[in-house]
């Protein structure tokens, strides 16, 4: 095992730089150490400058995505000892504007993510009084596994089709959705059709899949996407065919 | 214009994202699915394909045996194997990805993927074998 690795991390200084540049830096490499920890031992110890988005260390709170040699990852679950001997390029997300460093704007993803209304919407609330929203564990694992993403952006960035066309919703908003049209609490699907079923919407995905193969938490967006294409169709031709109000 | 109250200070030094023209070769998975997209041309041709031999036949003996003579010509021959080729790696790969969009509850329980992709491969062997019962044997 080696004792050191290099990392060539990606650096944009805004106001000093037009474009990214890479710097190098060696660091340990012990067997337990994650991407993440070579970075936080270069800003402890080497260039205090660096930038860069964590908090959990432990693949929940899905702040520490990168590009890890040209993979999107959590860098908090990424062992460095995988890439010995190394070096290890580490980049921002791609398909997003950089700020600085390693750090990107995910203000594209928010903004559309709150258009697809991923919270439950009721037609009535039931009072306090009448009790909880009541679930079988059948009815749970319909939209469990959706309910996982951690908004990382990894499926953002190994989605070639939000990297051309900056309008489409993409994998996590999409996979959101899902997570509360299929929720039997849930009676909003009909408010979210309109976006959902928009070119930039599920049609705008070719199916390309590395969504799902990126995701760390294995919530499968492209299924979900593909789902929801099945569903949109079926509820065209019912409404081509079936009377207004019989649906 | 002022600074916008929806835009961040930092809009304006953002890096913005790029995307090589070429990003299909950058990945094995990439390029799979380039060779799918294209191979819809090879779909679209086929129906063509279809419809100048209904055609054909529409239009009698004389213009069938001559569409069968056109199809036994070396560059159509090529372009239908190569088309052949297409399709079944379309099917293929089309199949590999129904048991993500198609989730089949029986009752409660759901019916395991590998299931739903076998009944796929099933629905096609059934429909060779009944064009190869019009074909060979009615």
């Amino acid at each position: 095992m080696a004792d050191q690795i290099k990392l060539q991390v990606a650096r944009y200084r805004p106001g000093q730089e037009s474009e990214a540049t890479f710097d190098d830096y060696d660091v340990p490499c012990p067997k337990e150490w994650v991407v993440l920890d070579g970075l936080n031992h270069v800003k402890d110890r080497i260039d205090g400058t660096l930038s860069y988005r964590w908090s959990c260390r432990m693949g929940v709170c899905g702040s520490c995505g990168m590009m890890v040699n040209g993979e999107p990852k959590l860098t908090c679950a990424t062992f460095l000892a995988d890439y010995a001997p190394g070096p290890v390029r580490i980049e921002p997300l791609r398909n997003f504007p950089v700020i600085r460093d390693l750090i990107v704007d995910i203000g594209d993803f928010m903004r559309k993510l709150a258009t697809v209304k991923p919270w439950i919407v009721r037609e009535e609330e039931k009072p306090l009084s009448a009790g909880e929203y009541r679930q079988t564990p059948e009815q749970l694992d319909d939209y469990k596994q959706y309910s996982m993403c951690i908004n990382c952006m990894l499926c953002y960035s190994a989605c070639p089709v939000y990297g051309l066309d900056p309008n489409f919703i993409g994998p996590a908003a999409i996979a959101l959705a899902q997570r509360y049209n299929l929720d039997s609490r849930d009676e909003g699907s009909a408010e979210r059709v309109a976006v959902l079923s928009e070119h930039a919407g599920i049609w705008g995905c070719t199916f390309v899949g590395e969504c799902t193969k990126v995701c760390p938490k294995n919530v499968d967006p492209a299924g979900a996407i593909q789902r929801y294409k099945l569903t949109a169709a079926v509820e065209t031709v019912k409404a081509f065919f079936m009377p207004r109000g019989a649906q | 214009m002022s600074q916008s109250q929806e835009q961040p200070e930092y809009q304006h030094r953002v890096l913005p994202p790029h995307i090589s023209t070429f990003w299909w070769l950058e990945k094995g998975s990439y390029f799979a699915f380039i060779l799918r997209e294209l191979s819809c041309v090879f779909v679209a041709w086929f129906v063509v394909y279809l419809l100048l031999l209904v055609r054909a036949v529409g239009q009698g003996d004389a213009a069938y045996q001559q569409f069968l003579a056109w199809s036994a010509t070396p560059l159509i021959l090529l372009v239908n194997i190569v088309s052949l080729l297409s399709l079944v790696f379309h099917a293929v790969t089309f199949f590999a990805a129904a048991p993500q969009a198609m989730v089949v509850k029986v009752g409660p329980n759901k019916v395991p993927g590998s299931l739903v992709l076998a009944g796929h491969y099933a629905g096609w062997v059934a429909a060779s074998a009944v064009v190869c019962w019009l074909l060979l044997g009615a």
